[in-house]
């Protein structure tokens, strides 16, 4: 008998701290951000310097993709869905039979540097030029003006907003290689191109710059006789550099509230402040 | 009172061996529930293909070929080398080293089993591919061979400790009779012992073939991911394991390209099911031969 009267002050505390864990959320403005791992980390900076001037707001910032971000945000499970691509008809269709309005915001610009071993002898390739090598009608260095070497390419995986923006804008809407190696992170293709010599890869601007002299940036020719534009931001801001994208949030209807003050911030010059010291491009 | 107390405590045994058996059939019916619209839509013929194109803006492929040949290459090659090094470590260990040199290997073959996959990928990724690169001459080290070498390196303790067993189970007399008609040791162990022990050592290996059917991180990380039909080791491989682990993140829900990979999972799931049906058969026979 003792043990079941224990057993129940163990309920009845536990009961207790529940309900009084219940009553402390009441107070906090719980916001739940989820999407695109290219933007993870910046949304993650904004909301660390939001929270630290508004203390009763809790942001959680979880990455898993784009199409997962839209999911939670149809599903429910999220208040705002960071996207690196934009919503596709087939899920706004998936929207509209849930009564729900998907609403837009562009809160950054994201270039995409094209990287190559710091020993390759090629500084600028124009947009054909890299459809070509990504679709398997080059294949060797050779084509491109440099010495008789096989082109190793690298891509991101499917799954990576990346992947697709890079497949429309580059490749002419065509399928890869099936030689192209598809690497799980932006961190392993920068480390392949620092060790391979014939390798090639795409990657967000940012990590490029970050990664300093291990690889080459690649200048960018959008048409045969435009100008060369090495990858910037001042040069991703202008649209004078081809291969850039905005970066999206989505919320469900018009953002109201804790969700709306949020946004504000991230479109504050505060907000992209931020944008630019995480190694995107600021919107204005 | 003692009475009610263990029955509580029966019943929560109960309850607790019986829930794997519970979680594998519930899997089983996940997976199926999932993937069989797939069999109405596009047709189970879609993935009798030879090309992976989930992602396209003209055809999407879910031809599951390049997938299963790349786990198949990744999966014997690193058998080829897991049983060598296995099995010959499992005859040192248990007949030839001595008290003080079997404590210090034991613990560290065990001690590679508890190194997380993700770490021995990043070691792959780092130095092993690069190596691989200059002692093969090839373009990159990205190849299906890398994977093999640490997905071996993550099987042989399995097969090491189960071989181990095996071996000393085999009754003494057969190796004291073998002594005793002249037979040298060498010979004792490889043409008495092992051949008793031979069902134990085969369960082993089958075992740690499971391991490396399945393993995902490893080979996500080094084999390159390259969907294509090849059987040539230094070439860059796609394995299933990779494929769902790399595109389940993204992929709309109900999508054909979801389903797929739902197919890719029961494919997988009914090759290590078989895998682990045989080994086990052949441990009990083992056993009752006993």
């Amino acid at each position: 008998m003792n043990t079941t009267s224990k057993t129940m002050l163990i309920l009845l505390l536990g009961v207790i701290l529940f309900s009084g864990c219940s009553k402390n959320k009441n107070n906090v403005d719980y916001i739940t951000v989820k999407g695109s791992d290219t933007m993870v980390h910046l949304a993650s900076n904004w909301a660390e310097a939001y929270m630290k001037t508004h203390p009763r707001a809790d942001i959680s910032v979880t990455g898993g993709g784009s199409g997962t971000g839209i999911a939670a945000l149809l599903n429910g499970t999220t208040d705002i869905c960071i996207a690196s691509r934009k919503i596709k008809p087939k899920e706004i269709q998936l929207a509209k039979e849930k009564g729900i309005k998907p609403v837009e915001f562009t809160t950054a610009r994201d270039g995409i540097a094209l990287v190559v071993n710091p020993s390759n002898p090629i500084s600028a390739l124009t947009i054909e030029q890299i459809g070509k090598i990504y679709t398997g009608a080059y294949t060797n260095w050779s084509q491109l003006g440099a010495p008789d070497n096989p082109i190793v390419v690298l891509s991101r995986e499917s799954s990576s907003g990346t992947f697709v923006f890079f497949q429309k804008r580059v490749m002419n809407k065509k399928d890869y290689t099936r030689n192209a190696m598809l690497m799980p992170s932006t961190s392993a293709i920068i480390q392949t191109v620092s060790q391979d010599k014939l390798a090639i890869g795409y990657v967000g601007l940012g990590y490029a710059v970050e990664a300093g002299p291990k690889v080459k940036m690649l200048k960018v020719i959008d048409k045969p006789g435009s100008p060369a534009i090495a990858p910037s931001v001042e040069t991703v801001q202008a649209g004078t550099y081809a291969i850039a994208r905005p970066l999206y949030f989505y919320t469900k209807g018009e953002p109201t509230g804790s969700v709306k003050a949020f946004l504000d911030f991230v479109l504050s010059d505060e907000g992209q402040k931020i944008v630019l010291e995480t190694g995107y491009v600021p919107v204005h | 009172m003692k009475n009610w107390k263990e029955k509580i405590i029966r019943l929560l045994l109960v309850a607790s061996a019986s829930i794997s058996i519970l979680i594998v059939l519930s899997i089983f019916l996940f997976l199926g529930k999932e993937a069989l619209p797939f069999a109405f839509d596009p047709g189970l013929s879609a993935l009798w293909g030879t090309r992976w194109i989930p992602v396209s803006f003209k055809e999407e492929l879910f031809g599951l070929l390049p997938l299963l040949t790349g786990s198949i290459l990744v999966t014997v090659l690193a058998t080829a080398i897991m049983i060598p090094f296995g099995v010959l470590g499992a005859v040192y260990i248990a007949e030839i080293a001595r008290g003080p040199e079997r404590d210090i290997l034991k613990p560290f073959i065990e001690i590679l089993t508890a190194i997380p996959s993700v770490v021995i990928g990043f070691f792959g990724l780092v130095v092993l591919s690069p190596i691989i690169k200059n002692i093969f001459h090839l373009n990159t080290g990205l190849t299906a061979l890398s994977g093999a070498v640490l997905l071996a390196l993550m099987a042989i303790p399995t097969v090491i400790s189960i071989s181990e067993d095996a071996i000393r189970s085999v009754p003494k007399s057969y190796k004291e009779a073998s002594l005793a008609l002249g037979a040298k040791r060498l010979q004792t162990i490889f043409s008495v012992i092992v051949p008793a022990a031979l069902p134990g050592i085969i369960a082993a290996i089958m075992l740690g073939i499971g391991r490396v059917i399945g393993e995902t991180m490893v080979v996500l990380m080094v084999t390159g991911n390259a969907a294509k039909i090849t059987f040539n080791p230094m070439s860059s491989v796609r394995t299933m394991t990779a494929t769902i682990a790399a595109e389940m993140g993204e992929v709309a829900f109900g999508s054909h390209h979801y389903r797929a990979l739902f197919w890719v999972g029961i494919i997988l799931l009914l090759i290590t099911f078989g895998l682990n049906v045989i080994a086990q058969k052949v441990l009990k026979r083992y056993r009752t031969v006993e």
